[in-house]
């Protein structure tokens, strides 16, 4: 099933997606899908995130894929739901969107096999995780500034179950600015699958239910301007929309 | 010195308000004095815990040649910052688990800014405003000189973050710039350090750090001096006493049913 969160009528509540654009709330109200605002499906204590975890995007940043799964954290300031709006900084000249599937942890993960990571997983989501690359700079690279900037990561618009999705190794991802497709990508060409990233995360650190892996983009990467619409979609899950400002 | 703090309880779900003599070691609560080492400490409540680094002089000092040459190639400009998450939090007198295969930790005192209200775009001189109080922090890593890539795997281990045992209102203890550390191990002083080591003030961090981060309540940015922090080993047992706050106590311990060395 799918589970979003929305304020709705001054409160925030669970919902689910029905058909034909409408939530059913959980004391058996629907309400139309644009009367609510759409906020990020999951309130995480951790979000985990992947640099250059598909090849071809390394190779569009004339850097060489990783060895080893190249890990980042971000803070829960970071995220925005459906529909939210993300800021451009003044005087910028690279700010890129990236289409990245979200894994969601359903259960106390410790020391995890492979072989069982799709046991520890509740679903998945989509996240867009915007680099400002104005700001790149070489220390605990990519730093705060480019990938952990207030509302900068959109999340949702909801989880989608793990037996709904299915195989998450065999989606396909796309991004589209004003209506133009700029990205397309497919989850089998991850660098690190999602039950390796499991066992090789929870091979030294706990996640808890609620906690997100961010898996990385493929290539695409272009420039985004105020004014924009980002749709970034990824098969059996939905389509997040974003807006820059 | 007493001072009113705020701390947290194991089997108690909130903080609470109470009264310290950590000199003395009691603790005053719900009207009774009793030991410190009575009670069973929780992590005071906190959120996200972000780490400014190469703050302290030394340290920049110690990177200032490889600063200019790859992969860094030029010294940093903006805040450089990490992210201890929520499985490394640990409590005054709990264990600190050392990892498999691995023989020595870097234990680096900190001291930790308890975010009291959201805090976006704060200017330097009324940035202690959004701050309500002070804490200790250790900072504790697996040894590593790369700081090209976030240093996940030696900094992000259950359990390597102890912090408190409480947290002191900033009314309550002596100025932010006046306060200074000490580190003992099995008793011994390893470590002394004040903020004249630090190469910019916290309240110029916090600035820089909202600029285009919100912090909320709750959260903690803390400051360390790595540069002369001790290696410690399995059976040690770290003191970080900060004057005015407190002293934080872990042993290192080897994980049950691992290998000794």
């Amino acid at each position: 099933m799918k589970r979003a969160r929305v304020a709705w009528n001054g409160t925030v509540t669970e919902a689910e997606p029905l058909d034909s654009g409408r939530l059913l709330l959980p004391d058996g109200t629907i309400v139309d899908d644009h009367k609510v605002m759409w906020l990020p499906p999951v309130e995480p204590h951790t979000i985990v995130a992947l640099g250059l975890n598909y090849a071809d995007h390394a190779g569009e940043l004339s850097l060489a894929a990783p060895k080893e799964p190249l890990l980042f954290f971000k803070g829960k300031n970071t995220l925005v739901g459906h529909l939210g709006r993300t800021v451009r900084p003044a005087g910028v000249d690279m700010m890129h969107y990236e289409c990245e599937l979200a894994v969601v942890i359903g259960r106390p993960a410790r020391r995890v096999k492979a072989e069982q990571a799709y046991d520890y997983i509740l679903g998945y989501t989509i996240a867009n995780d915007y680099a400002v690359r104005d700001y790149l700079e070489n220390y605990y690279r990519p730093n705060f500034r480019v990938k952990n900037r207030d509302r900068a990561t959109p999340l949702g618009p909801w989880i989608v179950s793990h037996e709904e999705v299915g195989d998450p190794m065999a989606l396909a991802l796309r991004t589209y600015v004003n209506g133009a497709l700029v990205q397309e990508g497919y989850t089998a060409d991850m660098i690190f699958s999602i039950p390796y990233l499991l066992e090789y995360i929870t091979s030294f650190m706990t996640l808890a239910p609620g906690d997100l892996i961010l898996t990385g983009t493929p290539k695409g990467a272009v420039n985004v301007q105020p004014g924009d619409e980002v749709v970034t979609e990824i098969e059996r899950i939905g389509r997040l929309i974003n807006y820059i400002e | 010195m007493i001072v009113n703090v705020r701390l947290r309880l194991a089997g108690r779900r909130h903080s609470i308000e109470a009264e310290v003599d950590w000199r003395g070691g009691t603790v005053t609560l719900d009207g009774r004095t009793s030991r410190i080492n009575e009670w069973e400490w929780e992590a005071p409540e906190v959120g996200a815990m972000y780490g400014v680094a190469l703050n302290d002089r030394r340290e920049w000092e110690a990177m200032a040649e490889a600063m200019t040459a790859p992969p860094y190639r030029k010294p940093p400009e903006g805040p450089v910052l990490y992210m201890k998450p929520a499985n490394t939090i640990n409590a005054h007198r709990r264990p600190v688990v050392l990892p498999p295969g691995v023989n020595r930790l870097r234990a680096a005192p900190a001291v930790g800014l308890v975010i009291g209200r959201t805090a976006a775009r704060v200017r330097p001189e009324e940035a202690l405003d959004v701050v309500f109080g002070y804490t200790i922090v250790n900072d504790l890593s697996i040894p590593h000189e790369q700081l090209y890539r976030p240093a996940v795997k030696e900094q992000a281990r259950d359990g390597f973050t102890p912090i408190g045992p409480w947290v002191v209102p900033k009314e309550e203890t002596v100025p932010l710039s006046s306060l200074s550390a000490r580190v003992y191990v099995n008793g011994r002083l390893v470590q002394c350090v004040d903020l004249r080591r630090f190469r910019r003030p916290p309240e110029q961090w916090l600035a820089d750090v909202t600029e285009f981060m919100t912090l909320e309540e709750g959260d903690v940015l803390f400051f360390s001096w790595p540069a002369d922090a001790s290696l410690v080993s399995a059976g040690d047992v770290v003191r970080i006493e900060i004057e005015g706050i407190g002293a934080l106590e872990n042993r290192i311990v080897i994980e049950e049913g691992g290998e000794g060395e």
